[in-house]
């Protein structure tokens, strides 16, 4: 069988030819051959049924060959034979003769509002099981308690303003820990991993919001096949359009998933900012309400200690990135120090960190104090997604107000253009043209492949000279 | 209730999508009586007051997990009616196209995941135990191959759904379709890799849902005597035509009484009578009305509405839209709503490979546009269940009033004021009840409307028609 830190390698390293699944078909096959297949109960709450539906687009194996001679899929709405009384009655068995053995997977919110009356799941014997009771008994028996999707892990849309129905996630009405699978719906394998991960080696390694680290340890953002547009500030003016989806509303700089990894779904072929469409969140806890319209930029936010406003967000952050990805010849350049020592990271760091705190950054007394702030870069990073958050935060308890009209649809920031030049765009350095004050896009015009760049401005970063 | 009546309740109706929960009276081994209940409640187009229009897509898609991209399609129109714009005829093959393999993936995992469990002998292992008596009518061979096409169906209906991602970004609930167009350019790979899974999806039915749902017809002859209901069905167009605005694939239609007639959509009505509505009087201003849900209502048992035309509860779904255009008219009742399903994957998938080929790598897909500032919207379309209706107000940017109208709310409604039963409610009477225990027939007939709960309950105005939507 793979050892835990193998199938952790394979679940970080999916791609569009590897499939999480299909590495596991063989071992899975192998870890239950004879054995007792472990027992899993599927409880469909106030859902769309979305995850269940997700979940089987799984594959190799799929979800037939995984319910067939994997699991016992004792309950499950969609699949199950069972009808009316007989199908609560599984969910009472299961209570009595299988308890602390199997998995509960609850998918959708679970509603409060009197009593939980506005779900009722089944009955039985005149008793109505409402989602709620059924969520509060199921779970106290369970092994493990899966909460699949964001509405069963955050609430979502079912519990946006104004929840109608006073839905609640999953972990807000039972007091076992919740594993919390986000996304709307929740990709096959985040699913297919969890539980693999359960049944294999127990609870996976969480983060805050108690998401598998596995797949929701990074932003979407720093993911991002499309990152260098955004460094560039090549920017989508409408879905379809190409470039980075920042200004048309992405979410991806807050939100945690792999989808830019991962693609979508099964077969892994896309996914939506690859569909020329902005992340909408959907797999962060303040999806929906919290991260404001799909289609509005992420809103103004200070940063630390950058004399900017916050829709420069994407400027720091480039900034950031171009540090951390091959900044080397950029900031070098940039201050027009390229072969004058500037041979550390911190130092090339610093010249970039400089940049964005909006100083001059060709002056040479800047180098030392930016150095020690490229060391916290990955900090300040940190810091720049959670100032976000908060202003995000700020501007959700007015979304219901008349806010909408008063958020620029792209925004428009002052000093954009003279600012512009100084900021990164890391294209080969033959191309950079001297800093003359022409405006940037006449200079994108002048600018030729194998223009007039002397041989010495060539960064070839190999130490020659 | 007489003595030798009987009330059978059946809660939830498993295989179902939502939550649905059919109680039937029966007198002398056959159903008297029937009641329908969509016993979850969400309130979706509360949620959407207020928010950016342009949201109305992405939300309205997360109603349901199986049709997402009928909500969105439908949601793109009412916006784009708004906004007075046209989309481009790619943008028209894109759409059908990534709503069509969702059709493909609804109809296979309709058949096989909901519907066939209730025909065949299956496995004993979970999820198929426990189970009444199986005493299915196929031969022992025919039985195991239908067994076999319900594993190899898993996979087909992935396929089915993977298509609707290399367009739509992902699925369920797509990105591709936006108002305004479609997102994803039609690049040569993405042409190339949507073709061969179509070709393979298409193979499966042909070869093996087609023939499948044939040989039920062939073993379960009195099937067809099942589940006729009232005769009455409403279909609206789906799948326009790129180039001819306002044609349509499928055209819609009405047929009553076995005439075909126009849809007059000042005749739609709706009524709340026994549904767990507030009753309230008539607001002034149609569009001010508040939806009070109030469980405590005596004759309430239901959260979904009852929409009537002209008084009718009419049916609705692959059937009915076959039967509209022409295609299928062998009969109304349980194994032909089965059977018109199959044929209409079948016609769909074709369709597809004519549009498919009429892509075009460059043309535009996306026609931007200002979001209105005030203005009202209308987007109806055929979805996999039948007709789908989106109304949209919008007012200083945002969305004063939406209303969603869903084909399981036409199936799937109580009765009405008058009494009308709902479609279901009256294609269950006469339904024979072998073993009250284990009322399998009952679910065979409710199973062939292929109930879709999540979209039949949410919240809707009461005491108003959709006359009021007709001033645009």
């Amino acid at each position: 069988m793979l050892t835990r830190r193998e199938f952790i390698k394979l679940c970080l390293s999916a791609t569009a030819s590897l499939t999480l699944s299909q590495s596991l078909a063989v071992e899975i096959a192998k870890a239950f051959a004879g054995a007792k297949k472990p027992p899993v109960v599927w409880l469909e709450a106030c859902t769309c049924t979305g995850d269940i539906l997700s979940f089987a687009n799984t594959i190799n194996p799929d979800l037939g060959k995984f319910i067939f001679e994997t699991i016992d899929l004792l309950y499950n709405n969609t699949l199950m034979k069972a009808q009316g009384a007989q199908a609560i009655e599984v969910l009472e068995n299961a209570l009595e003769k299988r308890r602390g053995e199997y998995i509960l997977v609850v998918e959708g919110t679970v509603p409060t509002r009197d009593n939980g009356r506005y779900n009722i799941i089944g009955e039985r014997n005149g008793h109505a099981w409402t989602a709620l009771e059924a969520t509060r008994r199921l779970s106290e028996g369970a092994q493990a308690v899966i909460a699949a999707g964001t509405c069963a892990a955050f609430g979502g849309i079912y519990a946006a303003s104004p929840n109608p129905s006073d839905s609640r996630p999953v972990h807000k009405v039972v007091k076992q820990p919740v594993i919390n699978v986000p996304g709307c719906p929740a990709h096959p394998d985040w699913l297919m991993g969890t539980i693999t991960h359960l049944l294999f080696y127990g609870r996976p390694e969480l983060d805050a919001h108690h998401r598998p680290k596995l797949f929701f340890g990074e932003t979407i953002h720093n993911l991002c096949q499309r990152r260098s547009y955004f460094d560039n500030s090549i920017f989508a003016k409408y879905p379809g359009d190409g470039g980075c989806m920042y200004q048309i509303g992405c979410k991806g700089p807050v939100t945690h998933a792999d989808c830019p990894k991962r693609l979508w779904s099964g077969e892994h072929v896309n996914w939506p900012v690859q569909a020329n469409t902005p992340c909408i969140g959907c797999s962060s806890p303040e999806f929906t309400d919290g991260l404001g319209p799909f289609f509005v930029p992420l809103p103004a936010t200070p940063l630390p200690r950058i004399t900017t406003t916050a829709n420069r967000v994407g400027g720091a952050v480039a900034v950031a990135t171009a540090l951390a990805i091959g900044g080397h010849l950029a900031g070098t350049v940039l201050t027009g120090r390229l072969g004058k020592g500037a041979q550390t990271d911190e130092d090339i760091a610093g010249v970039g960190a400089g940049e964005a705190t909006g100083e001059d950054a060709s002056g040479k007394e800047s180098s030392d104090s930016s150095g020690q702030e490229a060391r916290t870069m990955e900090e300040q990073f940190t810091n720049i997604t959670s100032n976000v958050k908060k202003a995000l935060k700020k501007r959700s308890s007015v979304l219901n107000s008349a806010e909408i009209e008063s958020v620029p649809q792209v925004p428009k920031y002052p000093g954009q253009k003279r600012r512009r030049p100084k900021f990164i765009r890391p294209r080969p350095l033959h191309y950079w043209p001297k800093d003359d004050g022409t405006p940037d896009k006449e200079r994108r015009e002048a600018r030729q492949p194998n223009g007039s760049s002397e041989p010495s401005d060539r960064g070839d970063d190999d130490g020659s000279r | 209730m007489a003595p030798d009546k009987t009330l059978v309740t059946i809660n939830p109706v498993t295989r179902s999508n939502g939550l649905l929960k059919v109680e039937v009276e029966v007198s002398g081994g056959k159903v008297t009586d029937a009641r329908c209940s969509g016993i979850f409640f969400r309130g979706f187009e509360l949620i959407l007051q207020g928010r950016d229009p342009r949201d109305a897509g992405y939300y309205a898609e997360r109603i349901c997990g199986i049709c997402s991209t009928a909500h969105a399609t439908a949601a793109a129109m009412a916006l784009e009616d708004a906004a007075k714009i046209q989309v481009s005829d790619n943008a028209v093959l894109l759409r059908n196209l990534i709503f069509g393999a969702d059709f493909l993936q609804n109809h296979l995992r309709h058949f096989f995941f909901l519907g066939l469990p209730d025909y065949i002998d299956t496995p004993e292992i979970p999820p198929f135990t426990p189970h009444g008596a199986q005493r299915a009518s196929l031969p022992r061979a025919i039985n195991d191959r239908m067994m076999e096409h319900y594993r190899e169906s898993f996979r087909a209906s992935q396929m089915a759904h993977e298509m609707t991602v290399i367009f739509g970004g992902k699925a369920p609930h797509v990105h591709g379709i936006v108002p305004g167009g479609a997102s994803v350019k039609p690049t040569i790979d993405r042409v190339t890799r949507f073709g061969a899974a179509l070709e393979e999806v298409h193979r499966f039915i042909v070869e093996k849902y087609l023939p499948d749902a044939m040989t039920l017809g062939e073993y379960y002859p009195e099937d067809f005597q099942l589940g006729t209901g009232y005769r009455n069905l409403i279909a609206f167009g789906l799948f326009p035509k790129p180039g001819h605005p306002g044609i349509w694939t499928f055209p819609p239609g009405i047929a009553k009484d076995g005439m075909l007639e126009e849809v007059d959509q000042k005749a739609i009505q709706e009524d709340i009578k026994h549904s767990w509505f507030r009753e309230q009087p008539k607001p002034e201003n149609p569009w001010e009305g508040v939806t009070v849900p109030d469980l405590e209502k005596e004759e309430g048992y239901s959260w979904v509405k009852a929409p009537r035309y002209r008084g009718m509860a009419l049916e609705c779904g692959p059937l009915a839209r076959l039967w509209v255009r022409g295609d299928y008219r062998r009969g109304i009742s349980t194994l032909d709503r089965v059977m018109a399903r199959a044929q209409d994957a079948k016609k769909i998938s074709e369709h597809m490979k004519e549009w498919l080929e009429m892509l075009h790598p460059d043309a535009p897909t996306y026609t931007p546009f200002e979001v209105p500032k005030n203005a009202e919207g209308i987007g109806l379309t055929g979805a996999m269940r039948g007709p789908l209706g989106h109304w949209v107000r919008i007012e200083g940017g945002r969305i004063a009033h939406y209303q969603i109208v869903t084909p399981s709310a036409w199936n799937f409604s109580p009765r009405d004021g008058r009494g009308v039963r709902g479609p279901v409610e009256e294609a269950l009477i006469g339904t024979p009840v072998a073993d009250p225990a284990n009322p399998v027939e009952v679910g065979r007939v409710v199973r062939s409307y292929d109930a879709c709960l999540a979209c039949g309950t949410h919240v809707f105005e009461p005491g108003r028609g959709l006359t009021a939507f007709q001033i645009f």
